[in-house]
């Protein structure tokens, strides 16, 4: 692989275009140069020290580092679908619920794929585990944020229909099954759309990666499919768990609905 | 049959009575009094204590979806969970036979819920409540949205099963409806039940000003006719 290595200069030159877009921003008053200005800084810092981690992480090694990498990842997920909720579960459900979930899917999955198909040495190794993780994780997010956005906002406007069914002798299951429905095919539409969509309406990031990185197009794609699958698995499994942790938690074992586990809602 | 003895709902209800087989109990109160919410919590679909059996056997020892089955609660306006008729009933059959009773015998399974009057919804409700033949039936303003002839089909109806033993709560804010459905009548104030104000025709006494202590606003639920 011999990569075309860039300069700060080159870097440099590329933030023109941001330039030219506050200028235009600030020419046409569009009040956009301000976020504009915060987001371009926030994403140069958050990704140099991303860089300087991950070449810490890489020269060390080390299981423990790791793994406390990994962890931290998930802690930042489970922060980023709770505050994606408009209707929170009470006393911490929402952030336990969605971490717990994202915790085991993507952990599995990652696992999975370095354990069998992957497999470097050792199999820990973090220029693997890291990368697998983060990119299972980040679907595996989105997943589990609409899954369980969903499933309480679908409850809340449907809580006549479910109620309907319980007053008729229906289970807590039965009387879910639509909501439950409702919330599997919101969070699986994403990752089903973009596998039907992928290279014909636009090249994956991780494959055009590899591609500018000089690795041959055909070993790309496989790559490609091997994350899209793994990308599904976490996804289907993160929010199949917190669909239905999410469903019995508001429940509760005599078979009522029990939104007043949910917060009042809150503007996302 | 129905012994229902402290229901609480903290801050909101506290109510005991009783129903016999084939009994008619009308309950009447202001809107906001809590008329909804005992009749939910008899049909436990709220958190609520007390100590409520059928026939003897306690609530709590029998599964939530079998209690509800046999104690059923239909509110005055009934959930749907599905675009078409057909969809919310087990035994369509069964339910037709309620149908002919209220007007409703040209009833086809794919009409759309969304196209339904408030009064059609109403009827479809209560047949689809007595379909699955519950021992009580806890009726929530059964007739509010409906006009005369249709309120005369559904009180023939519920009286027809009171014949056959089924016991039935019913909670309406007229009085005329009460005195002409039911064989006793309670009268629900703040979540405490007290004995039925008078009925209209005879004179209605001021309220007293000191609120009754929620000991002597129990009821013990013997007939009061």
């Amino acid at each position: 692989m011999n990569a075309i290595a860039l300069s700060n200069w080159d870097l440099a030159l590329a933030a023109l275009l941001i330039v030219i877009n506050g200028g235009l921003s600030l020419a046409l008053s569009l009040r956009l140069e301000r976020q504009l200005l915060i987001s371009t800084i926030r994403m140069i810092v958050q990704l140099t020290l991303v860089g300087l981690v991950l070449t810490t992480l890489f020269s060390h090694v080390s299981p423990l580092w790791t793994s406390l990498a990994a962890l931290a990842m998930i802690a930042f997920a489970g922060h980023e679908v709770t505050a994606r909720q408009e209707r929170r579960l009470t006393g911490g459900w929402s952030y336990g619920l969605g971490t717990g979930c994202m915790l085991f899917a993507a952990g599995v999955v990652t696992i999975f794929a370095l354990s069998t198909q992957v497999s470097p040495d050792p199999w820990y190794h973090p220029r693997y585990a890291i990368p697998l993780l983060g990119m299972v994780l980040g679907n595996t997010m989105t997943g589990v944020s609409l899954g369980l956005h969903t499933l309480t906002s679908t409850l809340t406007r449907e809580r006549a229909a479910v109620e309907a069914r319980l007053m008729l002798g229906a289970d807590r299951h039965e009387a879910l099954l639509p909501v439950t429905r409702t919330a599997m095919k919101a969070a699986m539409m994403p990752i089903i759309n973009s596998m039907a969509a992928t290279g014909l309406v636009a090249l994956p990031g991780m494959m055009t990666g590899q591609i500018l990185a000089g690795a041959d197009p055909a070993e790309a794609v496989k790559y490609q499919i091997l994350v899209m699958f793994l990308i599904a698995g976490g996804t289907s499994i993160g929010a199949t768990g917190v669909v239905l942790a999410g469903g019995r938690r508001l429940t509760d074992a005599r078979h009522r609905l029990r939104l007043d586990r949910l917060q009042a809602g809150k503007a996302a | 049959m129905l012994s229902v003895r402290r229901l609480r709902r903290p801050d909101l209800l506290e109510a005991s009575l009783t129903l016999a087989d084939g009994e008619c109990l009308a309950i009447r109160g202001a809107s906001g009094s809590g008329k909804s919410l005992l009749l939910r919590a008899i049909a436990d679909l709220d958190p609520n204590e007390g100590e409520v059996t059928l026939d003897g056997v306690h609530r709590e020892d029998i599964p939530a979806p079998d209690w509800r089955r046999q104690v059923c609660y239909l509110p005055a306006e009934a959930g749907w969970w599905a675009d078409d008729l057909g969809a919310h009933f087990n035994d369509w059959d069964r339910a037709s036979a309620f149908f002919q009773r209220l007007g409703l015998e040209d009833a086809r399974k794919d009409w759309p819920i969304a196209r339904l009057s408030t009064g059609e919804r109403q009827r479809f409700a209560l047949s689809r409540a007595l379909a699955i033949n519950p021992r009580v039936l806890l009726l929530d303003e059964p007739t509010s949205g409906l006009d005369q002839a249709a309120i005369t089909a559904v009180e023939g109806l519920i009286a027809e099963r009171l014949q056959t033993g089924t016991g039935v709560i019913w909670v309406t804010h007229d009085p005329v409806q009460a005195e002409r459905v039911a064989d006793r009548w309670l009268y629900l104030e703040n979540g405490r039940l007290r004995q039925a104000l008078p009925l209209p025709g005879e004179a209605v006494p001021r309220e007293p000003e000191a609120p009754l202590s929620s000991h002597s606003a129990e009821i013990s639920g013997k007939a009061v006719q």
